[in-house]
């Protein structure tokens, strides 16, 4: 029997603000547990929340990106439930009246474009964090209240690949817009999904399973890959799939039951009455639009059109927005566009891959790549020189003082290089004679010897052409 | 020291003059206390050390002559956080919590040199009309002390009218500030919703609290608005509308204005000697030149089942932060997390909160909130539209505060119905976020009855210029309780 597949994805995108989205505390990654909390992050009695509007603006740039029609009037909710994590013990989100909805992005998949609906885009606060002891628990309010967007998905994703692409350009895309860090590996991506699938043919969903916080899109996939065939080895065996949450174990490779759902939860939501509507014109919307960095598909186009750079190399350059920018600014430094992209593709992603580090934690800057790149492209220095330069640069050296500091220079004067290459050949006639009687290995050597009487800074075409002029002059 | 015989003008001219100290002020009025309060249990918690010191730090730089509440003892509600001063809101739940912050009410009162001399007793965390609810103390009505003083805000009415501070800030929910105004005889304003911060305000139901006075006179009452109100970024809900002076206009002349009288409000079920007592308010104000004339809140009706639905609903979520965990009361012996829960919740809150909690909990649930909260947001909505279509063509709005003059102790705490029937007229004020007052308006069998004016939205301004016309023509401000020689 075929089977269908209908996946669906919610992912929870931490923003990157200042402060948290309903109270002043400060917003950042590895604090003293509960250092950045204040009474409103304690739930403490008489607190009230005030809607942060830099969360509201960047909500409106990541909506944005996913092309979804945002909201004139939006309002906050409240989701009750209690945990200690959870100190007012209710969430403030948006359920009835979501920032933006229908939105969509496009993925590809074995060369085949597709795309993906986005049911609704709202934003929240995150809880703080529960850790569990022998005999205590503790609770670190640090992450309450840190802004949230959640994105769902609409039923359209059919397969594990399709999922892992929408994963893709889903961080791309807000990666993009600066709105969040979206590192999956530092929590700023969450991503929960659910899967059921149906006979084809068939016009209703099949029962659907839910695994919550993958650490990777490589186990969103792999989850989802397995989740699949377990579904369809369950419907083969004339049995039926349970609505339930499963775990995905990293090590086996398997999906684990956790819990069957019975009903829903019940979080009594209701309309925040603490937080006014907030309404949003459309002169706000052009304003934060404004705002919103170039998309990667658009700087693809650029580097392609204008630059004449490869599909394949703009789209390594559009990997991620650091690369992208990095890229962007150092060409408009005067950089040679193709050195550039060939430099951050070659050396500095090697060097990058080695130490394990960010682009923006090394020395390197647009200005002194830039640098660099134009000594090559004036023949300042050859590119064999440049490898000491870039090494420099990266231990915090600035390249053209490096290169006149060392005497590094490369040698294109023929007023200076003649003199060095007419006592060369005084004192090598053999090779005058081998070449003359056409034995062209005779050249090479005398270049190593020019380049040996000059330390390797003799600019090798400069030193070809004089050569050969001399050489025949003889 | 009381202040029967002294409004804040009189006051204010002697702290100027040097007559009286604010420290001495201050000492009177806890000299005042210790024997009137025994009495009546108006306060929780007395503020003295402080209070002294404050009152000595206000004459050592000297008395503001152009601030009338300068080096005035006042009283606050203990729903309102005090910054090292135990707030309670009447729960076992917060019974040892002293807070870290002040509300943004309480920051004003000290920023303008006020002198917090105590807590006030309440319904616990605001919820009742008669301030049995309290886990600590029963207030007595000082006009006879076996009746209540109305409530929630009862403490703060009675310090107010047994003599022992010129002014009290209450909150007001469905009637809390008007209701034990009306029962105690003295002026009690609930300002517009947005008027004043609500931070620092243990919540109950957010779309309906304010925090307002509670004093003698209207003028008094004035001042003590325009003291507190204003926007507050700290409260997303405060409005950003400047605030007029509200002493000003206070001229006694009301000639010509409209006011309007429901007929809902002078129906069955209100006390006819308080419907006697309104009748001759009418009158008072026809004497003074206004026009008064009958007109329909139709949906009034539906206000307190609306109002029950709604403001238990927000209840029910406000009051879950009170789950033992990070502050107040924990349960001993528990065994595990649901433990905690359900055992500090179960003994840390008296029977009217949960019985709140409970319905609040109700109406929102799945397959209930079509039928009980959103109906009760439609209905909010239709008693909002009643009273636009009426201030279409009125400045003013009168009727009685409460149906009947305050009851005895005892005689409604076990029927909550008939309790919860006490704030009919004053919870569509809420519902629709209007300002609310109620003034002294005569007796009826010696006990006081309070006359409800309600004005357009922020439009406090003329309740306070028809009150002052109102109290200016009658004497029965000027009527004060006998404590049996201690005034």
């Amino acid at each position: 029997m075929n089977f269908v597949t209908t996946i669906g994805l919610e992912v929870h995108v931490e923003l990157k603000t200042n402060s948290k989205i309903f109270s002043p505390s400060p917003v950042q990654f590895g604090a003293e547990p509960n250092a950045n909390t204040n009474v409103i992050d304690w739930g403490y009695p008489g607190v009230l929340p005030t809607a942060n509007k830099g969360v509201v603006e960047a909500g409106i740039k990541a909506a944005t990106a996913l092309h979804a029609e945002i909201e004139q009037e939006t309002y906050f909710d409240r989701k009750n439930y209690f945990y200690p994590d959870n100190p007012k013990a209710y969430q403030i989100t948006q359920h009835e009246k979501p920032l933006a909805h229908d939105g969509w992005l496009e993925i590809e998949v074995d060369g085949q474009k597709k795309k993906v609906g986005i049911e609704e885009m709202h934003i929240e606060e995150d809880a703080g964090k529960n850790t569990h002891a022998s005999t205590h628990s503790y609770v670190d309010l640090n992450r309450q209240g840190t802004p949230l967007i959640e994105i769902v998905s609409k039923p359209d994703i059919s397969s594990p690949a399709e999922a892992y692409a929408y994963c893709e350009a889903l961080r791309q895309r807000i990666q993009f817009t600066g709105v969040s860090d979206v590192k999956m590996e530092e929590g700023s991506m969450r991503v929960d999904v659910n899967i059921s699938i149906r006979p084809a043919g068939s016009d209703t969903y099949g029962v659907k399973t839910e695994m919550k916080n993958l650490n990777s899109f490589n186990y969103v996939k792999k989850s989802l890959e397995y989740e699949e065939q377990r579904q369809q080895r369950v419907l083969m065996s004339g049995g039926q799939v349970q609505q339930e949450t499963r775990r995905f174990d990293e090590t086996a490779g398997q999906t684990i039951l956790m819990r069957v759902k019975e009903g829903s939860d019940d979080y009594r939501y209701f309309p925040e009455p603490d937080i006014p509507a907030v309404v949003i014109s459309d002169d706000w919307i052009h304003d934060v639009q404004a705002t919103i960095p170039e998309m990667p598909g658009s700087r693809r186009d650029r580097y392609v059109n204008d630059f004449g750079l490869t599909p394949y190399d703009a789209g390594v350059l559009t990997q991620t927005k650091e690369m992208s920018d990095f890229f962007d600014a150092t060409v408009a430094q005067g950089a040679d566009p193709k050195l550039t992209s060939n430099y951050l593709q070659g050396d500095v992603n090697a060097f990058l891959n080695e130490n394990k580090v960010d682009l923006q934690d090394t020395k390197l800057t647009p200005e002194n790549l830039a640098g660099m790149i134009k000594m090559i492209s004036d023949e300042t220095i050859s590119s064999k020189i440049a490898k000491k330069v870039f090494k420099a640069i990266m231990a915090g050296s600035e390249p053209v003082k490096w290169v006149n500091d060392k005497g590094l220079v490369q040698l294109s004067d023929p007023a200076q290089l003649q003199p060095i290459i007419d006592n060369v050949l005084e004192n090598n006639q053999q090779s005058i004679d081998d070449f003359k009687n056409g034995k062209d290995r005779a050249v090479g050597f005398l270049v190593g010897q020019i380049m040996k009487q000059t330390h390797g800074k003799a600019n090798p075409k400069v030193v070809n052409k004089l050569l050969m002029a001399s050489l025949q002059a003889r | 020291m009381d202040f029967f015989n002294q409004d804040l003008t009189s006051l204010h001219a002697d702290l100027v003059a040097k007559k009286i100290s604010a420290a001495e002020l201050t000492q009177a009025t806890f000299d005042n206390m210790a024997k009137t309060d025994a009495k009546v249990d108006a306060f929780l918690n007395l503020n003295a050390d402080a209070a002294l010191k404050n009152a000595q730090a206000i004459d050592a730089k000297g008395i503001n002559a152009d601030n009338l509440l300068a080096g005035i003892p006042v009283g606050v509600k203990d729903n309102i956080v005090t910054k090292g001063l135990t707030t309670t809101a009447a729960s076992k739940m917060l019974e040892n919590f002293v807070p870290v912050y002040n509300a943004t009410v309480v920051d004003k009162m000290l920023a303008n040199d006020m002198v917090i001399v105590g807590k006030t007793n309440m319904d616990e965390f605001a919820m009742g009309g008669s301030t049995e609810n309290s886990a600590f103390k029963v207030t007595k009505n000082p006009w006879d002390v076996s009746r209540v003083p109305g409530g929630s805000s009862g403490g703060s009415a009675v310090a107010v009218a047994s003599g022992q501070v010129p002014v009290a800030y209450g909150s007001d929910t469905g009637g809390s500030i008007r209701q034990p105004a009306s029962f105690n005889g003295i002026v009690g304003m609930k300002p517009t919703y947005g008027r004043v911060s609500r931070w620092g305000l243990i919540a109950f139901g957010s779309s309906l609290d304010q925090i307002g006075p509670m004093t003698r006179t209207v003028k008094d009452n004035a001042a003590a608005l325009n003291l507190i109100a204003g926007n507050d970024v700290h409260d997303g809900t405060s409005s950003k509308r400047a605030v007029p002076d509200f002493t000003a206009g206070l001229t006694g002349d009301i000639k010509g204005m409209k006011i309007a009288l429901p007929k809902e409000y002078m129906g069955d079920g209100i006390d006819p000697k308080v419907r006697e007592v309104i009748q001759n308010a009418v009158k008072q104000f026809e004497d003074l030149g206004a026009t008064v004339e009958e007109v329909s809140l139709p949906h009034s009706r539906y206000g307190v089942s609306a109002y029950y639905i709604i403001a238990s609903s927000e209840a029910s979520s406000n009051l879950q932060r009170f789950d033992g965990i990070r502050y107040g009361f924990r349960a001993q012996d528990v065994k595990n997390l649901e433990d905690v829960y359900v055992r500090s919740r179960s003994e840390g809150f008296g029977d009217e909160v949960k019985r709140r909690i409970m319905l609040g909990t109700f109406s929102l649930s799945a397959g209930y909130y079509d039928a009980y909260f959103h109906k009760a947001g439609q209905v909010r909505t239709m008693i909002i539209d009643d009273f636009n279509k009426v201030f279409n063509d009125y400045d003013l709005i009168i009727g009685p505060t409460a149906p009947t003059p305050a009851f005895k102790i005892g005689d409604e705490i076990s029927d909550p119905i008939t309790m919860y029937m006490n704030d009919v007229l004053t919870i569509p004020v809420n519902l629709a976020g209007l300002p609310g007052m109620s003034i002294p308006a005569g007796l009826a069998d010696g006990m006081p009855v309070g006359l409800q004016l309600i004005g357009k939205s922020f439009d406090e301004s003329t309740l306070y210029k028809a009150g002052y016309a109102f109290e200016q023509a009658t004497d029965f401000h000027q009527a004060t309780p006998d404590l049996g020689g201690t005034n």
